[in-house]
């Protein structure tokens, strides 16, 4: 095991090594052990769902859990991270996985980027937080339309304008000096992929960073604040999760 | 999610009779992002608070400050040249490098609100770098890859940044809002010439060797302590593209003083 954060009341340790992670993950994919695990937290992991399904023949429909506290401190916000991250991984492994109709090569190719790096996120912040780390959540994407380019690339929009935001007005919130480093690590690709799916959907124009996005008299991305972001995000989540003991903004 | 009560109570009624009226998430979300873009700090509250009042700025806070003013001033009166430059830019790309120009304006008025007397005085740049790039703006490539290694340089530089800005709420927050938009600016700057809007390995990609040092270091795999590399049974581009690595203020203003004339 080895430590990696210390803060100071809190410190997160690495349970596996990535490549431990990686065999785990290998494991739970072609083994009926992963139907089971699936079943028991509820992931809804397209990968374990689908071995789920192809195991014990369950039906895909989520069981309900109990409700995820996201925890307080620097492991909350991380926990925070983790979630939206678990979100974003969630849609784009759909969003690739059943491509939506006329789906070019060079889409295919932004989104698989997109959800590698999504992926990579989850995955770093589940082995940061060891132990600390909430569950998987369940999605629910019942609004989306995987078959409609609109409906995929909006909802792509949706979620990497607020992620962007989430991190930007999350940093306040770190004590921890290394923590604050690595989300500003994150959000910076965060935005970098919400300008690239805003110029899929209005090629050539100032969309990638439009005055929605983007405020145009100061030039400011947005900041919005935990409370602020989890009701956007709420509608895509279908476990219950509490936040009540995150850091609250200074101002 | 739980819509508790003291979550709920932190947030401005309208947002919360939105929420209750809409039905629908994607329009939910449209309408909050809406919502939540009149709660940005806005220029006159920024430069009206106390830390607009610079000689109450400490002085750790008013040098980053007055780097990243550098910075902006640099790209402000790059992009405000190309596009005074005729017939450097094409009409296709007009509107994106318009509103590239528009927030590097903002950055360098909001940076110098919060300095008052504090903020330095604007260098006589060299967009040529010393003849490096002798036509950056009369040949359209060469001022594309220019801005390209300017933008992905201001990724890193504020990201460099933000560990300084650790006590001051409200400027953290400010310098992670530029430091977003700057990579937005970058990933379409790098999309325009046909790379990827990430950064891969410490690829500089079709840029010329030059430009080597803004990427250098972007190849780290180990974040947390932890090396990455193997993660989730993902390429190391995969990984390195997930994580844009800060530079240091030293290596930042070698970089930039490439472009100061002394």
């Amino acid at each position: 095991m080895t430590k990696i954060f210390k803060s100071d009341d809190e410190a997160f340790n690495l349970e596996a090594t990535a490549e431990g992670f990686t065999s785990r993950r290998k494991f739970l994919k072609f083994s009926s052990a992963a139907a089971l695990t699936a079943f028991a937290f509820g992931a809804l992991n397209p990968e374990l769902l689908s071995a789920r399904t192809a195991f014990l023949g369950l039906p895909i429909e989520p069981i309900q859990e109990g409700s995820v506290d996201l925890g307080k401190g620097d492991t909350g916000i991380l926990n925070y991270a983790y979630a939206l991250e678990q979100l974003e991984a969630a849609f784009y492994t759909q969003a690739v996985s059943t491509p939506y109709s006329g789906m070019n090569s060079a889409e295919r190719a932004i989104l698989t980027d997109i959800r590698d790096h999504e992926i990579a996120h989850r995955e770093f912040f589940k082995v940061a937080l060891g132990k600390k780390a909430i569950p998987g959540l369940q999605v629910n994407f019942t609004s989306i339309n995987f078959g409609s380019r609109d409906s995929v690339l909006g909802t792509a929009k949706t979620f990497e304008d607020v992620g962007v935001s989430a991190y930007n007005g999350a940093g306040q919130l770190l004590k921890n000096v290394d923590f604050l480093l690595l989300a500003g690590k994150i959000v910076s690709v965060e935005a970098r992929h919400a300008a690239t799916i805003r110029d899929l959907l209005s090629p050539m124009s100032s969309a990638f960073a439009g005055d929605d996005a983007t405020d145009p008299s100061t030039g400011l991305d947005m900041a919005r604040t935990p409370a602020q972001v989890l009701p956007l995000v709420a509608p895509f989540i279908k476990t219950p999760v509490t936040a009540n003991k995150l850091p609250k903004p200074k101002n | 999610m739980d819509y508790n009560k003291p979550l709920l109570e932190s947030v401005e009624p309208d947002y919360i009779n939105e929420m209750t009226a809409r039905r629908d998430p994607i329009e939910k979300a449209k309408n909050m992002a809406g919502a939540a873009a009149t709660t940005i700090i806005s220029f006159g509250a920024l430069a009206g608070t106390t830390f607009g009042q610079d000689k109450k700025l400490p002085g750790k806070i008013a040098d980053v400050l007055n780097f990243a003013l550098t910075l902006e001033y640099l790209e402000d009166e790059f992009y405000r040249t190309a596009l005074g430059s005729s017939g450097l830019i094409p009409q296709d790309t007009q509107d994106v490098f318009g509103q590239i120009s528009k927030h590097e304006t903002a950055h360098v008025a909001l940076l110098k609100s919060v300095l008052g007397s504090k903020a330095v005085a604007k260098p006589n740049f060299d967009f040529t770098a010393g003849g490096a790039f002798g036509d950056v703006f009369r040949n359209y490539q060469t001022f594309l890859a220019v801005s390209q290694a300017f933008e992905d340089t201001g990724v890193r530089a504020y990201k460099g940044q933000a560990g300084n800005l650790k006590d001051n709420a409200k400027i953290l927050t400010v310098a992670l809002q530029i430091h977003s938009v700057e990579a937005r600016h970058a990933a379409e700057v790098r999309r325009l010439r046909g790379e990827k809007g990430w950064i891969s390995g410490d690829s500089r990609g079709t840029l010329p060797a030059p430009t080597q040092p803004v990427y250098n270091g972007e190849g780290n795999t180990t974040q947390g302590g932890a090396n990455l590399a193997g993660l989730a049974g993902l390429s190391n581009a995969a990984i390195t593209e997930s994580f844009d690595e800060p530079l240091s203020k030293e290596q930042v203003l070698a970089i930039a003083s490439l472009f100061i004339k002394k």
